[in-house]
């Protein structure tokens, strides 16, 4: 156990942690060059697309330092905010870090949220200055922004380059003489830490544990705390490139567990496998159920293909456990499913997913997040929905979820930047230099506000400099309205939202005049209001169809002329009819691209 | 029965509104008359012998040509296929090319009709258009045609532009019919892309074409000519009994056409094709023996989409019996579900299973052609 190192990687995206830990792999001989795609440790094409992990994995490399055999399990993290607490978990299966900072571009936000569960954990820091080989790399001033943050000295920050290969040697030395070794009692109850779980169409669900304490064998009998399920482990085994069968994972080790289990429900990250026979009394601390946070109807674009949908979603939570759905239908929309995603960027995956691996083509409806509606008998109503918003009449009050979220932006953006985050009711906590020109800003937002347009917009008015990261906070009344989206005086449930009534005559106004753009004229006039309850807020109408016939059609005209009729009906076969009124798809998402 | 259509692709102006393919230099002028005679030979075999009932020289502006290079054309065409008799034979022909002279000579051709581009009888519209010909230009070309003893005779109205009062709409209308005119094509101005029109529009220079200007310029048309006796019988076209354009009407009763010529289309039933639309390319491939073409297979829903189309435009309407005859009666039950909102709002009459436009539904052809559009 004391020749054990386990450690993780925390960088903001495109901080180069993949192409430095594809070196790590490389200098420790566990890949030859030759087996190397770009970025070995995503393996989703998705993923390699976006640049971000999405899932974590693991590996293990053996390294021999000054004569003696080291065991280096390296376990990455997802790098993106709607999956802070898988990072939480696989953070707590390690004993250090390599902190990456981009020696271009400094701390970003996320470096930061992620470096706090990381001290949280007693975790060993080793910082590396990655990318010293850009022309516009800045290792003085990055270097003082890192000695500030964690209070390191200036020389135990390790200059590299995943890109030359610069430094990699120094971090694996620094690995094994400053990450201290597992501790744990290898005689002890066994209690292993899941942090990941991948799913095999052959093998089914694959768990990734660290052992904690004791030790497990093949064919042991186990029981996940959790969920209380048991299963035979049929085989365990340590991670290289491929999975290696072994007879035993021992205290301190990383490796993986199959025992027949189907379904990622069913292997929950941050449970703890112990014996059936020889239990541990207590679970390893910090498990929590993944809720999600974001919440979407999506339908399918030809109603027919409601069941291949279904069947879809199945297989696709089969090994992403943090996707849920249910039945749900829309008079607009017909059936389809509400869903619940981690967060923003987690739907558009799904949503890419869909349509990628599974040919769907889908119609996703405005966001929203989770509320909780207190009725005057007392009751509390979970609302995925806003159509399940109880009646103002029965309604006592609303409660909303805040967000903590931290923002790093260049100084001259602070002023854009806290204007934003007070017109989506942000509350300011704190705001400190990292430096001269970096600002970390810590504002409470409601998580509401940031599922509409944050995220480009913080974007643009920073011009790209600023990084995003947040974690929830818990819920607070809220003076919220549910908003109606009516077409010819007919309610479209699809476009209801529920929003805070200090934004809502400006929010009405806005989504009017945007379905104004995207609804085609038809045979009548059009006319769309906005309204809460029976109010109307907002009104705007498109016209009736245009009169334009009369135009000429001889022999050189009926092709083109055909062409372009037959093109315009397909059109319309893409469109959804309420009442007597067609809508685009594109309508559904209107709300998240008003300016 | 078949078509033959000969594009003539010089202009002596560009029409602000035009789309056509033309060119405003003559200098290949000898060349071209060779390239397209060389084609009518090369494509002697695409009517399958079928009898050519109609010729059509349009453009561009055929009445550019001389007496002499008209029938060249036309006897060309009359050795390589078997020209009916009675075939209507129609020229396009712009007001100031119509001198008395050049009316004379044509007089000599087999020529038997004219389609005369008048557009308007007012100098500032003529002007605003860009047109070649003046107003004076106009009356006198319609008079002399007349006088010369040809019957046969179509003039191009535009409306719809703004401004053209309705006073002067009325007036453009009441002129035409006091000429004793038999046949009336009128178009609602469109702006077409890439015109010098559209580019006025883009940048201000001129307004946009009002679609509520047009819808009540097209019913003060319907209600006038219908009243002087005229049969509305296609939507862009009016005609005293017997005065149809039967070139046209082939168009639209699916008749097979032959077209030559650079830019000009041919349908045979089956597929239709088109030349390229540039004369250099043109003359070049043809003097090589090769007809420079794209051609387009047409499926059964193309051909059923077609069929609509025209036919919807028509006085005559859509016959649901014809469609289920020739191509399945599954095709018009869904064609018949389709129109039945139109029968519902009055834009169609149903009469058996024949479908036609009401006077409000014309406004709207395009619309409900698409709506009815099969897959």
């Amino acid at each position: 156990m004391k020749h054990i190192r386990n450690f993780c990687i925390i960088a903001h995206i495109d901080h180069g942690k993949s192409t430095l830990a594809d070196r790590l792999l490389e200098y420790t001989q566990t890949i030859s060059k030759r087996d190397e795609k770009a970025q070995l440790l995503d393996d989703m094409d998705l993923e390699r697309e976006r640049g971000i992990t999405i899932k974590s994995h693991a590996i293990q490399m053996n390294y021999e330092l000054d004569g003696q055999k080291y065991v280096l399990n390296l376990i990455d993290t997802p790098g993106h905010v709607d999956f802070s607490y898988e990072v939480s978990r696989s953070i707590a299966a390690c004993e250090g870090a390599l902190l990456i900072v981009d020696a271009s571009q400094g701390i970003q936000a996320q470096t930061i949220s992620n470096l706090y569960l990381a001290l949280e954990q007693d975790l060993e820091i080793i910082p590396v200055l990655n990318k010293m080989d850009l022309p516009g790399a800045m290792p003085e001033e990055v270097k003082d922004q890192i000695v500030e943050l964690i209070g390191c000295k200036r020389e135990e920050i390790i200059p590299a380059s995943g890109k030359s290969g610069m430094g990699v040697f120094d971090i694996l030395r620094a690995i094994v003489e400053r990450v201290p070794a597992p501790e744990g009692d290898p005689r002890g109850e066994l209690q292993a830490l899941i942090f990941d779980s991948v799913f095999n169409s052959f093998r089914g669900i694959i768990a990734y544990f660290k052992v904690v304490n004791g030790e497990i064998r093949k064919n042991d009998k186990v029981k996940f705390i959790a969920t209380g399920k048991e299963y035979g482990a049929d085989e365990v085994g340590i991670l290289k490139l491929n999975q290696e069968p072994r007879d035993v994972i021992k205290t301190g080790d990383v490796g993986y567990i199959i025992s027949g289990i189907k379904e990622a429900r069913e292997v929950k990250v941050g449970d703890t496998i112990t014996h059936v026979d020889r239990p541990s009394t207590t679970a390893i601390q910090g498990f929590e159920e993944v809720k999600p946070m974001v919440f979407a109807g999506i339908y399918p674009v030809d109603t027919d293909e409601f069941e291949e949908l279904r069947e879809s979603m199945h297989k696709l939570q089969l090994n992403d456990a943090s996707i849920v759905f249910e039945p749900e239908s829309s008079a607009a929309l017909g059936f389809g499913f509400r869903c619940g995603f981690l967060g923003m960027l987690h739907m558009e995956i799904i949503q890419e997913r869909l349509e990628r691996e599974f040919d769907m083509t889908v119609i996703t409806t405005v966001p929203n997040v989770s509320y909780k509606a207190y009725t005057t008998k007392g009751d509390e109503i979970i609302v995925n929905n806003p159509s399940d918003l109880p009646d103002p009449n029965k309604l006592e009050f609303v409660e909303e979820p805040f967000i903590k979220a931290s923002i790093i932006t260049k100084s001259e953006f602070v002023g854009p930047v806290m204007s934003l985050c007070i017109q989506k009711r942000g509350v300011i906590i704190n705001q400190s230099y990292l430096t001269a020109d970096r600002v970390e800003l810590t504002f409470e937002l409601p998580m509401g506000e940031i599922v509409f347009d944050f995220y480009d917009r913080l974007k643009t008015i920073s011009k790209g400099y600023a990084s995003f990261d947040y974690h929830q906070t818990g819920y607070k009344q809220s003076d919220l309205v549910r908003l109606d989206i009516r077409l010819n005086g007919e309610p479209v449930d699809a476009l209801s939202s529920l929003i805070h009534r200090s934004n809502s005559y400006e929010f009405g106004k806005k989504i009017c005049e945007k379905l104004r753009e995207l609804i085609p004229r038809q045979q009548f006039e059009i006319i769309i209001q906005a309204s809460i309850g029976a109010k109307i807020i907002a009104r705007e109408s498109v016209r009736a169809l245009r009169k334009d016939v009369t135009a000429k059609c001889y022999g050189g005209d009926i092709s083109r002329k055909r062409k372009l009729l037959e093109k315009q009906k397909k059109g319309k076969k893409r469109m959804r009819s309420v009442g007597n009124v067609e809508i685009p798809q594109s309508a559904f998402m209107a709300v998240l691209k008003l300016d | 029965m078949a078509g033959i259509y000969i594009h003539i692709p010089f202009c002596k102006k560009a029409c602000h509104y035009c789309d056509f393919h033309f060119s405003t230099s003559l200098t290949y002028k000898a060349g071209m008359l060779d390239a397209i005679r060389k084609e009518i030979v090369l494509r002697k075999s695409y009517l399958r012998g079928e009898a050519v009932e109609t010729i059509y020289l349009g453009g561009g502006t055929p009445s550019l040509l001389y007496a002499g290079e008209l029938t060249q054309i036309i006897d060309t065409i009359g050795n390589t296929h078997t020209v009916s008799p009675t075939a209507e034979i129609t020229i396009e022909a712009n007001p100031d090319d119509l001198d008395p002279a050049r009316v004379r000579a044509l007089r000599a051709t087999d020529v038997n009709r004219f389609s005369i581009g008048i557009q308007s009888f007012f100098e500032e519209d003529l002007r605003w258009m860009n047109r070649a010909h003046t107003a004076q230009e106009g009356e006198d070309a319609l008079k002399r045609v007349l006088d010369a003893g040809f019957t046969n005779i179509t003039t191009d109205l535009i409306y719809g532009f703004p401004q053209l009062s309705p006073e002067k709409w009325t007036a453009n209308m009441e002129k035409t019919i006091g000429f004793g005119i038999p046949h009336i094509s009128a178009y609602a101005m469109t702006v077409e892309p890439k015109t010098p029109l559209a580019s006025f529009i883009t940048r201000g220079k001129e307004a946009p074409m009002n679609d509520l200007q047009s819808a009540r310029q097209f019913t003060e048309l319907m209600n006038v000519l219908r009243s002087a006796g005229f049969e509305h019988y296609e939507i862009s076209n009016f005609a005293l009994p017997g005065k149809r354009s039967k070139h046209n009407s082939n168009y639209w009763n699916g008749v097979p056409y032959l077209g030559i010529g650079p830019s000009a289309h041919s349908y045979n039933g089956d597929s239709r094709q088109w030349n390229v639309a540039n004369n250099a390319k043109y003359m070049s491939s043809i003097a090589e023996g090769a007809i420079p073409r794209e051609i387009e297979v047409l499926t059964v829903s193309n051909r059923i989409n077609e069929y609509l189309m025209t036919a919807l435009r028509k006085i005559e309407g859509i016959d649901l019996d014809h469609v289920s005859a020739a191509f399945g009666t599954p095709y018009s039950r869904l064609i018949e579900a389709d129109l039945r909102q139109f029968t519902g709002n009055n834009w169609i009459i149903k009469s058996g299973m024949r479908f036609t436009l009401t006077d409000e539904g014309k406004l709207f052809a395009d619309h409900i052609a698409s709506e009815i559009m099969v897959e």
